[in-house]
């Protein structure tokens, strides 16, 4: 099929711009991102800069495929990554806009390239189980209750794409922080230190200059993983509990 | 107290603001419409003018309308304050928009702002026609029983002749039905009441509220309108 691409294009001679490519002959088995393989290959061969996009796992478990395909963050098709987008669900004649994840707190690289290190930061800040766990343990010897389990097994489905960022209209970071201090606290060895991590990740959350969350929940449907809003309720009340209600003060 | 000023001015504690001013907001809301639903006895306006002797002089309810004020001017700039850092947050604005949503109006999930600041004005114009008015002790007053009380009803059917104002004050309950169609379930989910068992309900008496709440005030002066 015959595609009109509208790319973002940013750095060297652009200045930030949506630059129109013509496509000919893209199969409909191709997955989106081998779709600008194939127009970046052109690129390269008529002495033009290629388009740089990220990309890593090419299977929807990484999270680095990030850009906005016709305003949809990972295109049209919810729960799924640009990665796993197939061209099939596009017609022959169609116009595709393609634009980087917008937020002050991604600033784009180049082109559909943007810094997400804010997210590392928030991970920094209480992503983390501070004493070695050791070896997976004897399945019982941790009892943990299945819908407990299977809650904090969602949470973990994050791939910290940043799309829950990219399609708030507050550029809101609280779906991707919700479920990373959910998947945590959910389990025996991360609730030990689940009074300090929700304040912790919440203040970096909102250093990083990322909106507060009006409950749209465009998040949620744009997400890849389809994580839902109800662990950002869950993330206000511990929020509330630890801020209000336990002795722990984050400096 | 440092503890309490970063949890007041985080976000989540900012939303947590919203949520408690917006849930009192709507409470007042079922109060106000008890008072307005008087409007429509047929008794030359008795019922309305003693009901609003007593909501100005009874003391419990003098503190609760303080209280009301503060609430609507900390809910007001709070959401201003919000929406003003929430529209920061992105620089470049999208070149092709989608509004996909979960469960939530997603037209007025995305503009609790512009919703919010023309009811504000509403307030503002409402508070100057009819209880400025009493306050500045310029109305006329009857006497029910030997009971002197202001005329307030005599001002409002006189404002509810006027076929602009009838349509302004109509379309402002329009757009409070949709600042409560999201507000409603949105300061549930905001205190973090969201669960798998009651917010399918949640989310319908919210509906509900939107629509019947709004829908009442608003059929009081087109009502009185047509009466003539
Ligand atoms: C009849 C009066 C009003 C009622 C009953 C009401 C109710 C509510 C409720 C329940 C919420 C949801 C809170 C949450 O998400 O936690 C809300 C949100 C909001 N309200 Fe109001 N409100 C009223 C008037 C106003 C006014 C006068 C403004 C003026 C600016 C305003 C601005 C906002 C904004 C901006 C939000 C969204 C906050 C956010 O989620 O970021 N509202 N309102
Ligand atoms: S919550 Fe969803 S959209 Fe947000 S970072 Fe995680 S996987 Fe990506
Ligand atoms: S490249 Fe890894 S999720 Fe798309």
């Amino acid at each position: 099929m015959k595609l009109t691409l509208k790319i973002w294009r940013q750095g060297g001679k652009f200045k930030g711009e949506l630059v129109t490519y013509q496509l000919d002959n893209v199969s409909e088995h191709m997955s989106f991102l081998e779709m600008l393989d194939v127009l970046n290959e052109e690129l390269v061969q008529k002495k033009e800069e290629p388009v740089v996009f990220e990309h890593d796992c090419r299977e929807g478990i990484c999270g680095t495929c990030s850009m906005v395909i016709n305003g949809y963050p990972h295109g049209p098709m919810q729960g799924t990554t640009a990665c796993q987008l197939h061209m099939r669900h596009f017609k022959d004649g169609d116009t595709i806009t393609i634009e980087p994840f917008r937020a002050k707190s991604f600033p784009v690289l180049k082109d559909l390239a943007v810094d997400r290190a804010a997210f590392d930061r928030i991970i920094q800040a209480g992503g983390f189980v501070s004493v070695n766990t050791g070896q997976a343990q004897d399945a019982n010897s941790i009892p943990i209750e299945k819908e407990q389990a299977a809650e904090a097994f969602d949470a973990a489905a994050c791939i910290g794409c940043g799309a829950c960022v990219a399609a708030c209209p507050n550029s809101s970071a609280m779906l991707f922080t919700s479920a990373k201090v959910a998947h945590l606290s959910l389990m025996p060895q991360g609730e030990v230190e689940k009074q300090r991590r929700v304040q912790a990740m919440v203040r970096q959350m909102d250093e990083e200059g990322f909106g507060a969350c009006s409950n749209i929940t465009a998040c949620e449907a744009e997400c890849p993983k389809e994580i839902s809003v109800e662990y950002i309720a869950k993330l206000n009340r511990d929020y509330f509990a630890s801020s209000l209600g336990s002795e722990t003060k984050v400096k | 107290m440092s503890w309490f000023s970063t949890f007041l001015t985080s976000s989540v504690g900012r939303k947590l603001v919203m949520s408690l001013t917006g849930l009192f907001l709507i409470i007042f809301l079922v109060v106000h419409l008890i008072g307005n639903l008087q409007l429509l006895f047929d008794d030359g306006g008795e019922k309305f003018n003693l009901y609003a002797k007593f909501m100005t002089t009874n003391p419990v309810i003098k503190l609760t309308s303080y209280l009301l004020y503060a609430g609507i001017l900390l809910h007001a700039i709070q959401g201003w304050l919000l929406w003003r850092s929430n529209a920061n947050a992105r620089e470049t604005k999208y070149a092709v928009k989608v509004t996909r949503t979960v469960n939530t109006n997603s037209f007025a999930s995305r503009n609790m702002g512009w919703l919010g600041t023309i009811i504000f004005i509403f307030i503002l114009i409402h508070l100057y026609q009819f209880w400025l008015q009493m306050k500045m002790g310029v109305l006329e007053m009857v006497t029910y029983e030997d009971v002197e009380v202001d005329n307030l009803y005599y001002v409002v059917a006189q404002a509810f002749q006027n076929p602009l104002y009838v349509v302004f004050y109509v379309i402002c309950m329009v757009v409070i039905a949709y600042h409560l169609l999201h507000g409603f379930q949105s300061a549930f989910q905001t205190l973090g009441l969201n669960h798998s068992k009651y917010s399918p309900l949640i989310r319908t008496v919210g509906r509900i509220y939107a629509v019947v709440v709004p829908l009442a005030f608003a059929f009081i002066p087109v009502y009185m309108y047509l009466q003539g």
